[in-house]
């Protein structure tokens, strides 16, 4: 299953990669969104894909039927990624818009600037 | 336990939230956000004084024991940091009041100046690798905010590019953690540093390579927010937002990428010095190359002083590449050195420009005859910086070329000595073609004054002389222990594991 989810990762890197090397501004902010859902899923696959209970302890505690769990912790480092991921990307679109609006291109070619103004 | 350890991090936190309600009330902010950073430099100072009377203090969050809850650890270096980012950050606070212009303080310029404290100040205490990652993305959240608030053309061409480089340096952030977490099964960082050196002394266990391959990951990533080499998003960055935030982000956001190689590569991933740290000398050699090249090759203050910020960094990190006790003595004090420095030649740097009305070096000229003060200040600024004697910079060079030397980087030191050069060639530019030659403008032409601006800039000024004369005291008392602890990771260990019984 791991290798799976590395192929999967990947593959998702590759594309998010490729676009972030493209010229137009949504198609890159595309690609850090990709790229972020490849770390978190890396994140969850490398801490071990074992099969177990959700992390999450029984109501009845007295029998001692504690089963196996899955690593509660990747699931809370997860959660803590998404939505940082989430406040800077809401962030990036929002200011690619600006730029769209004052700049009037989205073409990073066009978004070079020079040193003479 | 030491409850001391969060005040740097809670007092402008809380602040700035309180200031989020004084939108309009633009005296309610400045006053209040003077008094917290007053307050976080005391406590800083306080903190500095307690870890040298009594050793590492650490703060449990939660009380957990680690390495499962989170720490917060203050060793001297972190806590010398702590101290001088909220120095830097009150004088750039109090250059903001006179310069930085009613529209931008409108839109919660102090509440996000105080949240970069905040990051900069947990970066420097965190104990915990995953925590270190969120305190550099509340750093990083605020910096975009700053870099592109007032949303001039430039503003906002430079940013997308700024936060563009950020992202995808955190998310190799996340991925290293992955990785590490895999091998290792921790977060804590004295915990790493246990594990770490277990599976490098088993020879059977096959994940040597593995681990080199993380710490280069980390080295990656940092590189990349610290312009170790990894530097082209830097110039264009610090050059388009306004003097204050420019002078915070040159002060302190690069050293905190530069803290944290030093904080993994002596605490976690020592073990391998003849392929991290010689990677990290080359490294650091042509960070030193680029820097001074782009210094001396513009004619603009800004990227001037940006491409400075580029070669300070590779020095910093050939202090540290050397590794060996006097080296690193000589970093850390150059490092404290160069985040006042740097605040001050952004800040005296920004003055001329207002005045000048123009970045440009061939349109200045001539501003000492009014300017006296403005023009002295830079001069000293200007030598501080290249490292004369009696000045701040010298003891740092000093020790970290004498530590290259004992070391056998003969080449290497070459390469510093020859940058201190060209770094004073750079800044003396600024200095005889801003200030001398025939003055340009009037009196009545010019488009600020510096009246006002000069309170900060004196503050840091006589901070970097102080730091110049009294640098036995400094030395002998404070960086010489920062030193010790981390050429010896098991002081920081003991520090933080529970207390055996």
């Amino acid at each position: 299953m791991e290798i799976i989810m590395s192929l999967v990762v990947g593959v998702l890197f590759t594309v998010g990669v490729y676009l972030i090397l493209t010229k137009s501004l949504l198609r890159i902010i595309l690609g850090t969104a990709i790229l972020s859902h490849g770390a978190h899923l890396l994140l969850l696959t490398m801490a071990g894909l074992k099969t177990g209970n959700p992390p999450l302890l029984p109501d009845d505690l007295s029998g001692g039927n504690v089963g196996a769990y899955t690593d509660p912790l990747p699931q809370a480092l997860i959660l803590t990624a998404i939505v940082i991921s989430f406040g800077v990307t809401a962030f990036f679109f929002v200011l690619a818009y600006r730029a769209y609006k004052e700049l009037g291109t989205d073409d990073m070619d066009q978004l070079r600037g020079n040193d003479d103004e | 336990m030491n409850n001391l350890l969060i005040l740097p991090l809670i007092i402008p936190l809380l602040t700035g939230i309180i200031l989020i309600l004084f939108r309009e009330q633009i005296k309610v902010q400045k006053w209040l956000s003077a008094i917290a950073m007053i307050l976080t430099i005391g406590v800083s100072i306080q903190l500095v004084q307690t870890v040298s009377l009594k050793g590492i203090q650490t703060l449990r969050l939660g009380g957990w024991e680690p390495p499962f809850g989170i720490i917060l650890v203050a060793d001297m270096f972190a806590a010398l940091l702590v101290a001088t980012a909220s120095i830097v950050g009150l004088c750039c606070i109090l250059f903001a009041f006179r310069s930085i212009g009613i529209e931008r303080e409108r839109f919660y310029f102090y509440p996000f100046m105080l949240f970069l404290i905040t990051g900069v100040s947990g970066s420097f205490l965190t104990g915990d690798i995953f925590n270190l990652f969120v305190c550099f993305e509340v750093m990083l959240i605020s910096s975009y905010v700053l870099i592109v608030l007032g949303g001039t053309k430039e503003q906002l061409r430079e940013s997308l590019k700024y936060v563009l480089i950020n992202i995808v340096s955190s998310i190799f952030f996340v991925i290293s953690v992955a990785y590490l977490y895999a091998v290792t099964g921790t977060l804590n960082m004295a915990d790493l540093s246990l594990i770490v050196s277990e599976i490098m002394t088993q020879a059977t266990s096959g994940q040597q390579g593995l681990v080199l391959i993380i710490a280069l990951l980390f080295l990656f990533v940092f590189s990349l927010k610290a312009g170790l080499f990894l530097y082209f998003w830097l110039p264009g960055s610090y050059s388009a937002p306004p003097t204050a935030i420019a002078a915070i982000f040159g002060g302190l956001l690069t050293k905190v990428g530069v803290y944290a190689i030093f904080r993994t590569f002596s605490l976690i991933f020592y073990q391998q010095p003849e392929i991290t740290h010689q990677l990290i000398a080359w490294l650091a050699g042509m960070t030193m190359i680029i820097g001074v090249l782009g210094a001396v090759a513009h004619w603009d203050v800004r990227k001037i002083l940006a491409y400075n910020v580029v070669a300070a960094v590779g020095f910093i990190m050939f202090g540290f590449a050397i590794f060996t006790t006097v080296a690193i003595e000589g970093a850390i004090f150059y490092l404290i050195h160069d985040m006042i420095v740097k605040a001050l030649l952004f800040l005296l740097g920004g003055a001329m420009i207002a005045i000048a009305g123009t970045s440009n070096l061939k349109e200045m000229g001539g501003l000492i005859k009014n300017h006296p003060g403005l023009g002295w200040m830079f001069f000293i600024a200007a030598l501080a910086l290249a490292g004369v004697p009696p000045l701040s910079g010298f003891i740092g060079k000093l020790l970290i070329i004498q530590g290259g030397l004992d070391a056998g980087f003969y080449w290497l030191t070459g390469i510093s000595l020859l940058s201190s050069l060209l770094i004073l060639y750079s800044v003396i530019k600024i200095f005889m073609n801003g200030f001398w030659r025939e003055q340009k403008l009037r009196r009545e032409e010019e488009k600020a004054s510096f009246k006002g601006l000069a309170l900060p800039c004196a503050l840091l000024i006589l901070l970097s002389i102080a730091l110049g004369l009294g640098a036995e005291w400094v030395y002998g008392d404070y960086i010489s222990e920062a030193a010790h602890t981390l050429m010896n990771p098991s002081i920081y260990i003991d520090a933080v594991s529970p207390v055996k019984e």
